[in-house]
């Protein structure tokens, strides 16, 4: 592990940290396409089974870039990735909501929050597909993946049952 | 613009701040939010449920993860630049800790066959749950036209084009954010 790679997810997760438009899930597409795609770190199988990780680990969702940064350049790898990720989005949210506190109405605000919605349904749909064709290799995990989103999108099951479900059919099955 | 009544409650500690959000990181399995709710407004009533949706609203408008932004922006307003480095650490440390021992099980075990096939249907599995939870957050947005029509094209440019991430927004937020304007009263 080398300064180097350490300098490399610091620019890499610190530059998504402010484009994470409503949520960490929006910048799945990105990060495949930079981790995967252009730098080699991980393949499209290990980056959906690292979404995965994440996921059933408890903690917010976020921690995807843990995972890639710990894969890629160790412990220290995962700390940066993180700090990276969460700290200029974080300082800039607690400012403003220090600020917000006297003018809470705003009209900025409501076109701000109106403008992001759309983007954020775009990527989150995006990111949705790129985890579907890296992680969707045969029959069965694709019916895993439908019967998950269906269930999920219907019925708001809880996604630890649906995950662990999923591993034992992979156990058994694949 | 009408002034607000000031806090019944003292501000919180540094120490309440990191066991509150600490609690609610171990326990946010599948989603922190609903726990973080609960924990602030029913358990331990720091928020009322009117404030929770105002601050979660608020960091929902802004780029980040969600929770963690809330974290950020809640301890800040508690104890400043500390009380926000409480709430995060509290947050994110248990959950940062167990996913280091989890990758470094991956690097251990991933390869053996047993691991290997569970891991391929768990991660099939987490594409349903990415699928369908954007599902969820999109069917209300896409009721409007002007949200199908951005919401696909930048669907189009992240999944089709492969575009960067800052060249999607940088083409499509000016356009948004005027549409917004016009729209939004």
């Amino acid at each position: 592990m080398s300064l180097n790679l350490l300098g490399q997810i610091t620019v890499l997760f610190g530059k998504l940290s402010l484009l994470a438009v409503g949520g960490a899930n929006s910048t799945v597409p990105e990060i495949a396409r930079i981790t995967v795609g252009e730098k080699h770190w991980l393949s499209a199988s290990q980056f959906s089974q690292f979404y995965a990780i994440a996921n059933a680990a408890p903690g917010p969702n976020v921690l995807i870039v843990t995972v890639i940064g710990a894969h890629v350049a160790g412990v220290l790898g995962g700390l940066v990735a993180i700090a990276a990720m969460v700290l200029p989005a974080g300082i800039a949210a607690a400012i403003i909501a220090l600020m917000f506190d006297k003018h809470r109405e705003a009209r900025w605000r409501r076109v701000a929050q109106a403008s992001l919605l759309p983007i954020t349904a775009g990527l989150v749909l995006a990111a949705a597909c790129v985890l579907v064709r890296q992680a969707d290799t045969g029959w069965l995990t694709a019916a895993l993946t439908l019967v998950t989103a269906l269930l999920t999108w219907r019925t708001g099951a809880h996604p630890l049952w649906l995950l662990g479900a999923g591993a034992l059919a992979g156990l058994l099955f694949l | 613009m009408t002034a607000q009544p000031p806090p019944a409650r003292p501000n919180l500690t540094h120490g309440q701040l990191f066991a509150g959000f600490f609690q609610a990181g171990i326990m946010g399995f599948g989603g922190v939010l609903p726990i973080i709710r609960r924990l602030l407004v029913d358990d331990r009533r720091w928020l009322t449920q009117v404030e929770f949706n105002e601050l979660f609203s608020l960091c929902q408008s802004l780029p980040g993860a969600n929770v963690v932004n809330l974290s950020f922006a809640f301890g800040a307003r508690e104890a400043g630049v500390t009380g926000a480095a409480s709430a995060v650490l509290g947050l994110l440390s248990a959950p940062v800790a167990i996913v280091l021992g989890l990758v470094w099980l991956y690097g251990k075990y991933g390869a053996l066959p047993p691991v290997r096939h569970a891991l391929l249907g768990l991660a099939a599995t987490a594409a349903g749950l990415a699928l369908g939870s954007g599902l969820r957050i999109a069917t209300p947005i896409l009721k409007l036209p002007r949200n199908i029509a951005l919401a696909a094209a930048v669907y189009g440019l992240a999944f089709g084009l492969h575009l960067s991430l800052p060249l999607i927004v940088l083409l499509t937020l000016p356009v948004s954010l005027l549409l917004a304007w016009r729209a939004v009263p």
